[in-house]
């Protein structure tokens, strides 16, 4: 009885030899090359109408020649992390494709009306079918905008953040971080009606831009407290140490050591809701009620904005209205863009340094 | 310069959870005292209670008395911020500020107390750096980041960084603990020098390193996991390692323990 246990051969783990056989360097992209033609080949045999279908039919090709092949040649493990790498690859390419397909339509469609013209001047007098034109309003408005509601927003956000990562403990700061959440949520549409019953209706004020940047802030604010909370947790414990070791009282610590080391991740939050702001239209539309002409002043009277100059001139539906639309999106994503690499810029200029 | 601590039934909590229990003792001016013990045996929790900085924890509470010559730190109304001023602190890794260059770094607690006048700022400085026998491997490159220097050099630029606010007293929680011989051998040698001006407390687990540089030992130890630390004994540290008056201290010392 006791000795059936040692009868037992021992499969060893260890394998007979160290060597194996590999597919070559280049198989991936050959696999990936082969998989495209084999793509757009069975999709014109099949005559499918739709470039989607032969995508993804020379999507699924590829993971599955890569795992055939891989498994041929090589082991069931090597297979398998090839094909994980291949889906990769392939979300990657699912991800990418559409934001080039937007760019790409927005400057090809864009650029043709796009010029100095354009960005100097208002639709003063410009009937909304015919040429002519510009955007300049809109793209003010846009600016003093979303620069009022940064105003608003960023310090009660900051305020807050810190707030709760270096004072808040409890249940205030439980429901506060629950209400943030909530906040998250609330669509544009409703923040846009909120200010639409207090500043409007019930204070009497008229539609101004300063109006739509209210509702604009209750937008940015709880973006703005994630990303500044989740920066501020990452600033090690230790340098708060070190400072109030040194005798550095609280509020100096968090001014000066906290918030400057954690200063690039926060501006990047920052400019990130204001990315996210920027392209709003309903509250716009509800609060600042968009204007043809040129209004310098945030604080009186109905002003324009990108997103909505961009649907006004959709909805004329002319040829010439269409382009302006394109004109202005492209501004849009422009003026977007320029933000981010401006807050780029100042998270790599800020960041702890680590040269000799 | 140096004040004497005298400490007499000190406990210190986290939340419920008593870490050490009922500690007395009193530390002499400019002398190193080194305390010894097991890992969790509350050796830094002690060290912490010292400049009042157990209660930056979240739930630390301390209960009992540490005077400083005759002053109370749990006092009435004591400012755990001067506390701070007075008592410097070195942390067991290195924490030099990472948006600051090395002279921002020593003058940081200066600058950021608002104490200083700016053109004396630099005497500071290189008072402290040469102190903390960092100025010559520095003086060429302080506007560079701190964080550019080597673990050794970061550690003693922290040293620097703490006697640049001129404390009584200076703490060392393990400061050699993430450092290479030789850059520990430098940090013994500073200590040494050190002791001549402030009152320095260290904790080490390393006990050749606690026989080269204290002048009195205090060994830690828990009765088990979850039990709070105590002290066993405080005495000259050739006693502790020669002739120690308790059994226990002998088992850790000679490796027996357990």
């Amino acid at each position: 009885m006791s000795h059936v246990i040692q009868d037992r051969p021992v499969r060893s783990a260890t394998p007979a030899t160290l060597t194996r056989g590999g597919l070559p360097r280049w198989a991936p992209a050959g696999i990936a090359a082969l998989s495209a033609a084999l793509g757009c080949g069975i999709g014109l045999a099949a005559d499918l109408h739709s470039k989607v279908q032969w995508g993804l039919l020379a999507a699924i090709l590829f993971v599955l020649i890569t795992y055939t092949a891989s498994s041929v040649v090589e082991n069931r493990r090597q297979a398998k992390d090839r094909v994980a790498t291949s889906m990769v690859w392939v979300c990657f390419v699912l991800a990418v494709v559409p934001l080039l397909s937007l760019i790409w339509t927005t400057v090809s469609r864009g650029l043709k009306v796009l010029d100095a013209y354009f960005l100097t001047h208002s639709m003063k007098g410009v009937v909304g079918f015919q040429p002519g034109g510009g955007v300049y309003h809109a793209l003010l408005g846009t600016i003093e905008q979303v620069l009022l509601a940064t105003l608003i927003a960023a310090p009660i956000g900051l305020l807050t953040a810190v707030y709760l990562v270096e004072y808040g403990r409890g249940s205030l700061a439980k429901a506060v971080t629950f209400f943030v959440d909530v906040m998250t949520g609330i669509p544009s549409i409703v923040a846009g009606l909120f200010i639409l019953t207090t500043w409007n209706l019930m204070l009497g004020f008229g539609p101004s831009g300063f109006a739509g940047s209210m509702a604009l802030a209750i937008l940015m604010m709880p973006v703005v407290v994630r990303s500044t909370e989740e920066m501020l947790k990452l600033v090690p414990n230790e340098l708060r140490e070190a400072s109030l070791a040194l005798g550095v009282p609280k509020w100096r610590t968090i001014l000066k050591v906290v918030l400057p080391t954690a200063i690039g991740g926060i501006a990047t939050g920052v400019m990130l809701a204001v990315a996210r702001i920027t392209g709003e239209t309903a509250p716009i539309m509800l609060l600042v009620f968009g204007s043809q002409l040129i209004n310098n002043n945030p604080f009186e009277g109905a002003q324009s904005s990108l997103p909505l100059y961009i649907w006004e001139q959709y909805k004329v539906g002319s040829a010439d209205s269409y382009d302006r639309a394109w004109a202005a999106a492209l501004v849009l994503i422009a003026f977007v863009m320029i933000l981010n690499l401006v807050a780029r810029g100042i998270a790599r200029w800020k960041a702890p340094k680590t040269g000799r | 310069m140096a004040k004497r601590i005298d400490v007499s039934g000190l406990s210190a909590f986290y939340g419920n959870h008593k870490a050490i229990d009922d500690i007395s003792m009193t530390i002499e001016p400019r002398s190193v005292t080194a305390f010894i013990g097991p890992s969790g045996c509350g050796k830094s929790t002690f060290l912490r209670t010292l400049n009042r900085m157990h209660e930056v924890t979240p739930g630390g509470r301390v209960e009992g008395k540490v005077l400083l010559d005759d002053e109370n730190l749990y006092g009435a109304n004591v400012d755990p911020v001067a506390v701070r001023r007075t008592v410097g602190m070195v942390f067991q890794r290195p924490n030099p500020f990472p948006t600051m260059s090395i002279f921002d770094n020593v003058a940081a607690g200066l600058r950021l107390n608002g104490t200083v006048k700016k053109s004396e700022l630099g005497d500071v400085v290189e008072r402290s750096l040469k102190g903390a026998n960092l100025w010559n491997e520095v003086k060429d490159r302080l506007n560079k980041p701190g964080s550019g220097l080597s673990g050794g050099q970061q550690q003693r630029l922290c040293i620097a960084r703490a006697i640049a606010v001129e404390p009584q007293v200076l703490l060392m929680d393990e400061p050699c603990s993430a450092l290479d011989p030789i850059s520990t051998l430098a940090i013994e040698d500073l200590i040494g020098e050190l002791k001549e001006r402030f009152t320095i407390v260290i904790v080490t687990h390393n006990m050749q390193q606690a026989a080269r540089v204290s002048d009195r030992t205090a060994f830690f130890n828990l009765a088990a996991v979850g039990q709070p630390g105590k002290l066993i004994e405080i005495d000259e540290t050739e006693r502790i390692f020669s002739n120690p008056s308790v059994q226990a201290t002998e088992d850790y010392i000679s490796g027996r323990f357990g």
